[in-house]
């Protein structure tokens, strides 16, 4: 079982990372709108004021804003709330970002129902869906802190759109001091009868559900996705021939992100059974993030749960 | 400025309006009302006001040109002919615009040569045009920014967003010239939602506000090399005509988006010569 008593910020993370980037790239620059101590882009501020900007609370002048400064040689992340970064300035990533191929990086912290007792209009459940379907778009979603600092330092390194999505909630250390970006997916754990692919917040309870599910008499294998565009088929197809279930599990709507994503890939090479554990088609509500992880069946438990069930029903 | 010299320049005037219409009426689409309104003010800039030139992709003195972004895309023509008239690209590229596997697309995208960055989706134009302008700052670049806007885009609310911003940032190496020949595609647009008194809310937003005739060469040339100038971001406010140049066009909002057909290009530039 995963560490549950050491929790860092992974948000923190995302602070200190853009701080070691600026470092090495000068045409790094940072942009907020009016939330930089939630995201934690005010610890590049601290270091680095003069490439910092506060654009307020106007997401869309933000997005654009970047998209002028990227089409100059600059590398901005822009940062706020997932719901807002992606829904807000849809627009302006879609028409001026991604259509441009300019090389705007956004970060959506607050991703997913975990941002708890705000509720559902800050609940970002389908940003990742928004953002994958962009052209030029890379999609990275970070299971810990050091997964974060990884896909900040990655995003930094490719010349085009990326969107990364960070979680609220302190998360446990999943990876090493000498983990670098698993861009193509990474086998967590290996397993012969149920597949389960997924990323970010999720990851830790999947591994924890397979230890439950192991005792069972269940063996699953866990495959860690961060990087849910360009998709990496490869990992998914290994094995498919002899998988009899495939289980995605993500704190996003199970339509058009992850599941969504690895369901295409499947269906077009090697038809299998999917089961897509995530939201179902509701808005989130508010609620602890642990108590509503509980609600939408996204803890271990749960996940271990649905599986077998699934399995006996196969 | 000389009397030879602004004679030449209305010269590249007229002949850039007859590259609009021609160009728009080969791709039977494409928006010949607001290209027209715009065609003097892009023309004297690409002509006289902007540092910049088109052979200097490679070199060193590609850093310090100045910026341009057509905030209202769909005057794309106007632009194409500007653009192809000062050597961006063969002039016979304008017979490819709006056709398949052709460069010049609807609305300009940035792998256009000249072009900065990709607009169409009005009320962006401002906000690009200040992270360029940021950038220049950032690099100690002296070059300056100029962004053209339509009157009927300013409905849009990011604009007012962007128009926050550079104040703040006290981003004077920009300048926003605002195409202002009241009609949007619905009718005009004091009758649909009125943007007046204009030059009171831009300055209250803390703007130099400059209010000039959009087809007067002279005047067009004077704002724009004064605004180089400016303590503060300007914005030229620029009364114009839609369909510029050619009678039954003029004050048409039919004409926003309609390609004129063998007839009525042949008129048109009957007109024009």
């Amino acid at each position: 079982m995963i560490d549950r008593n050491n929790n860092k910020s992974i948000r923190a993370a995302y602070g200190n990372a853009l701080v070691k980037v600026g470092k090495e790239n000068e045409n790094v620059v940072v942009l907020d709108a009016d939330v930089a101590k939630s995201t934690m882009s005010i610890t590049f501020q601290k270091e680095y004021p003069e490439r910092f900007f506060d654009m307020g609370i106007a997401e869309q002048d933000m997005i654009a804003t970047a998209a002028g400064l990227a089409s100059q040689g600059k590398i901005p992340f822009a940062s706020t709330f997932a719901v807002f970064a992606t829904g807000r300035t849809y627009d302006q990533i879609r028409n001026g970002v991604c259509y441009g191929n300019l090389n705007v990086k956004v970060v959506g912290t607050h991703g997913g129902i975990t941002v708890g007792e705000d509720g559902a209009s800050h609940h970002a459940l389908e940003d990742v869906s928004l953002m994958r379907g962009l052209p030029n778009m890379t999609v990275i979603v970070p299971a810990d802190c050091k997964e974060c600092e990884e896909a900040v330092k990655y995003a930094a390194q490719i010349d085009g759109p990326v969107y990364i999505r960070v979680a609220r909630s302190n998360v446990p250390d999943v990876f090493g001091e000498d983990y670098k970006l698993a861009v193509n997916g990474q086998v967590m754990r290996e397993g012969k009868d149920v597949t389960i692919i997924t990323n970010g917040e999720t990851l830790v309870e999947v591994l924890d559900a397979a230890e439950i599910l192991a005792n069972k008499g269940i063996d699953a294998k866990v495959i860690n996705m961060p990087v849910v565009k360009p998709l990496n088929n490869d990992i998914i197809l290994k094995d498919a021939d002899s998988t009899k279930l495939y289980v995605t599990v993500e704190n996003h709507s199970i339509i058009g992100g992850l599941g969504s994503a690895v369901c295409e890939v499947l269906s077009e090479n090697s038809p299998t059974k999917v089961l897509r554990i995530g939201t179902n088609d509701v808005f989130g509500q508010s609620g602890t993030a642990k108590s509503l992880l509980e609600f939408y069946g996204l803890t271990a438990e749960k996940i271990a749960e649905r599986i077998a069930e699934k399995m006996e029903n196969l | 400025m000389e009397k030879q010299e602004l004679e030449t320049l209305k010269e590249i005037c007229r002949y850039n309006r007859c590259n609009v219409v021609k160009t728009i009426h080969n791709a039977k689409s494409g928006h010949p009302g607001g290209s027209l309104s715009g065609l003097d003010i892009m023309t004297v800039l690409y002509e006289k006001v902007m540092v910049n030139d088109p052979k200097w992709d490679k070199s060193e003195n590609f850093k310090n040109r100045d910026r341009f972004v057509l905030s209202k895309g769909h005057a794309s023509p106007g632009y194409y002919s500007v653009l192809a008239k000062r050597g961006y690209f063969p002039e016979e590229e304008l017979q490819g615009f709006r056709q398949i596997n052709r460069l010049l697309q609807g609305h300009p995208n940035n792998h256009i040569p000249g072009v900065e960055v990709p607009t169409g989706s009005l009320g962006q134009g401002v906000s690009m045009a200040c992270g360029i302008a940021m950038a220049l700052k950032l690099d100690k670049n002296p070059a300056h920014v100029f962004v053209l806007t339509g009157d009927g885009e300013l409905q849009e609310g990011s604009c007012w967003e962007a128009f926050m911003h550079a104040p703040h940032r006290k981003l004077n190496n920009l300048t926003v010239i605002i195409d202002r020949n009241n009609l949007q595609i619905d009718g005009s647009v004091d009758t649909i939602k009125d943007l007046e008194p204009l030059d009171k809310k831009l300055e209250a937003f803390n703007w130099n506000v400059v209010k000039i005739d959009g087809h007067n060469v002279e005047e067009i040339y004077n704002a724009l090399t004064e605004s180089k100038k400016s303590d503060k971001p300007t914005a030229i406010i620029a009364k114009t005509v839609k369909g510029k140049g050619v009678s039954f066009m003029e004050n048409q909002c039919g004409w926003h988006g309609k390609s004129p057909n063998d007839d009525e290009c042949k008129k048109a530039l009957e007109e024009l010569q």
